[in-house]
């Protein structure tokens, strides 16, 4: 038992969702040219100015070097051999209900926890286990119920639930596609308002070959009547994903969102290059999770997705507010900085982030608050696990333009390191032009020491849910923010992640 | 209950426990004291199988088992409790959590069934309540903020809820005034039985006159020197332990 006992020995990762789904797919041959943006675009019968928009994305991308400043190593990826859209083959237009989803597609889903079945998520069929803390206060509630889902496999949206108790209170949430067809002018308002076609490298090459994503409208004053979630998979080999998803909440509405990501297990390195837009206009409200579990590799660091995101909030209206909450445990490499842009006076953006690296897995990852209107208020808590040879940066920008008033930042960033062969690194940026406005800055690293390990195995708790209990325990405060379905969720997830075996 | 034979450990290949022999029957509450540097909270290290301490020679038997070819954390299912000399910090994990996780743990072990949250809150503001802890602590993460003296406390509460057939203190009484002391003495005082035993290592009389011993052991450099009743340690109190011959300095060293 000499050494075998380190905190780092029980941080082996099992990677559960890693299966392939046997389907046939309308696979487009590998390349990226303008031909390639034209077929994608006709096949999803857009409208000219979507054509157009993209087609002007992709001259701006073709402007454009990959960026190389994020504290990441990575092979260049060679856009050439992607293709750039498969879906799920199906004779007749997409399916009109669950009945014609292809069955092996459902299953699918149902083996990731997600039912798509409105009665049995309502019932609360995920029965997820749950630990200790939130035990009491969701019992009897499985995950997933009164939560409606956007399931997204490869580049199509196969089916969105609940929609018609949805549009009873005049939401809309359908996939991107979808929008494009049902309410053109909408998109056409928003698309590009928060992350422009030529914000940077991977968002451009977005705008060009999106597939799809999700779609929300939050009407004036209307809160969301359920949690909106999209379940993001990507199957087929050799294909990138590009989703794009819009969120607008229209003055005084609310809505919480919540995206779940999983890959199977392929040796090859899988492009994921999402832009994700949410608009709130006065008095709005929007809360968007994300948990994502993409699959990071195998345990020499071959395989997994490369997790290349943009994801922007403008918080346009006063008393405007944007939350982003995220668990990110997978992917290759992530390098992404979900933001907010405070125009509106008051207005408040939250950033809540729990990484998690193991073996060798890497991350740069953090956020940007950028504070333009008076009173503005941004929080942002980010938690770092870092453990095996794993690599992760916290990157954050806090920026208070001359006419940010009286505006305030709270910062607080946390590395907890298992093991002495992972790195965690801390780059705050901050800038500010406005002699009224307040910073804080707190960061803090730690180790799981053996010293705590000896005092929970002392007590009978094997090593294993040692481990699980001290990083949990160290994420508690942005797992508290997320909603109580996912909270548990995330904390099985964090479990899983860190799951080994012993000896 | 416990039989320790010719036990031999060291440190990064520094010797420090020398051959010590020590046999704890049911029931008995055996005090091992010492002058600082003489092995004692070595030898409560090394029971519960702190991976620091290499054992180099001897034996340990625990109810027949031999415990050398047991875990940490088998070891505590087996029974054995140590009641830390600097109780760790787990931040975020909730005091009321860590126990709920080691309680149900144990139970589960001897094949109980887990308690629910209701009786579980019961029993956990039940032992609270007998080393003076207030409730809210057990909302506060483990250790988290605690002072010396909460730290020890709650050893002790834990002590309480797990039941051990050994209790190990490792200078429980060390920074504790006199009030704290008689709490925590009273706190292991009705934990006192038949088939249960303690081992208490202090460097102090004091704390014996709260928890009367069975059994006196005197440590100096890694072994037991003199074994007595409680006199033995009136006697320390009284000369100090050069009346034994100990060079106190030089233990220390």
């Amino acid at each position: 038992m000499a050494e075998s006992n380190k905190p780092e020995d029980f941080v082996k990762h099992e990677y559960e969702a890693g299966f392939v789904t046997d389907i046939e797919s309308d696979t487009f041959e590998p390349g990226l040219n303008e031909d390639v943006i034209k077929r994608l675009s006709q096949i999803k019968g857009e409208p000219e100015w979507m054509l157009e928009w993209r087609l002007e994305a992709y001259r701006q991308f073709q402007e454009m070097t990959e960026p190389n400043w994020q504290k990441v190593n990575f092979d260049p990826v060679d856009l050439q051999s992607i293709s750039y859209y498969s879906a799920p083959k199906k004779d007749t237009d997409k399916p009109q209900s669950l009945d014609e989803v292809d069955p092996e597609l459902l299953r699918t889903y149902e083996k990731l926890g997600i039912p798509l079945h409105e009665q049995k998520a309502l019932a609360g069929v995920a029965g997820a286990g749950t630990p200790a803390e939130a035990e009491a206060s969701s019992e009897g509630g499985g995950a997933y119920s009164n939560v409606a889902v956007d399931a997204v496999f490869d580049s199509v949206s196969v089916v969105t639930t609940f929609k018609e108790k949805l549009a009873e209170a005049g939401v809309i949430f359908c996939s991107i596609s979808e929008a494009l067809q049902e309410h053109p002018e909408l998109v056409k308002k928003y698309l590009g308002s928060v992350v422009p076609r030529g914000d940077n490298y991977f968002a451009s090459l977005n705008s060009a070959v999106f597939s799809d994503g999700s779609f929300v409208y939050v009407p004036k004053g209307v809160k969301c009547p359920m949690e909106l979630s999209t379940y993001f998979r990507i199957n087929a080999e050799n294909t990138g994903q590009f989703e794009r998803t819009l969120i607008i909440a229209d003055e005084g509405a609310s809505v919480s969102y919540l995206e779940g990501c999983t890959a199977p297990q392929r040796d090859e390195n899988q492009l994921h290059a999402a832009v994700v837009e949410l608009v709130a206009l006065d008095d709005a409200e929007i809360k968007y999770s994300t948990v994502q579990n993409w699959y990071p590799g195998d345990e020499n660091g071959n395989g997994g997705i490369f997790n290349f995101v943009t994801k922007r909030g403008m918080a346009r209206g006063r008393n405007s507010k944007i939350s982003w909450t995220q668990v990110e445990t997978g992917s290759a490499v992530t390098w992404k900085y979900p933001s907010c842009v405070l125009k509106g006076d008051n207005s408040v953006g939250e950033f809540y982030s729990v990484a998690l690296t193991n073996n060798y897995q890497q991350a740069d990852t953090g956020t940007k608050m950028i504070h333009l209107g008076k009173n503005t208020r941004s929080t942002i808590i980010a938690k770092g696990i870092s453990a095996g040879h794993s690599d992760q940066s916290y990157r954050g920008l806090v920026k208070f333009q001359p006419t940010a008033e009286g505006a305030r930042n709270f910062t607080q960033c946390d590395s907890l390191l298992i093991g002495d062969k992972c790195g965690a690194h801390t780059f705050p940026y901050i800038e500010n032009k406005n002699s009224s406005a307040t910073v804080e800055h707190e960061a803090t690293t730690s180790k799981v020491s053996d010293e705590q390990m000896l005092f929970c195995r002392q007590r009978g708790i094997d090593p294993e849910q040692a481990v699980s209990m001290i990083v949990n325990g160290f994420c508690k405060e942005v797992f508290k923010e997320l909603p109580m379905e996912f909270a548990v969720e995330a904390g099985k997830l964090l479990e899983v992640s860190l799951e080994g075996s012993v000896g | 209950m416990l039989t320790i034979k010719n036990l031999h450990a060291s440190v990064e290949g520094t010797p420090i426990l020398k051959g010590i022999n020590l046999e704890i029957k049911p029931g008995e509450v055996h005090a091992v004291m010492g002058p600082n540097g003489s092995g004692k909270s070595t030898l409560a290290q090394v029971l519960v199988g702190h991976e620091a301490f290499e054992v180099t020679e001897g034996e340990i038997l625990f109810d027949g088992q031999n415990l050398l070819e047991l875990e940490v954390e088998e070891r505590a299912l087996a029974g054995l409790f140590l009641a830390f000399q600097y109780p760790v910090e787990i931040p975020g994990v909730s005091n009321l959590q860590f126990l709920r996780t080691a309680l149900n743990t144990l139970r589960k072990h001897h094949g109980q069934d887990e308690l629910d949250a209701p009786s579980f809150m019961k029993l956990a503001k039940e032992k609270a309540k007998q080393v003076d802890l207030s409730p809210d602590f057990l909302k506060r993460g483990v250790n988290e903020g605690f002072s010396g003296g909460e730290k020890k406390r709650n050893e002790i509460m834990q002590m309480l809820m797990m039941e051990p057939r050994l209790g190990i203190l490792d200078e429980t009484d060390s920074g504790l005034d006199i009030d704290a002391l008689k709490t925590i003495a009273n706190g292991v005082n009705t934990l006192r039985a038949d088939d249960r035993s303690f081992l208490v290592v202090t460097h102090y009389q004091r704390l014996l006159n709260h928890i009367v011993p069975d059994v006196v052991h005197v440590l100096a450099n890694g072994q037991i020197i003199k074994t007595g009743d409680k006199q033995l340690a009136m006697e320390l109190e009284e000369h100090g332990y050069g009346w034994l011959g100990i060079n106190e300095a030089e233990a220390a060293g």
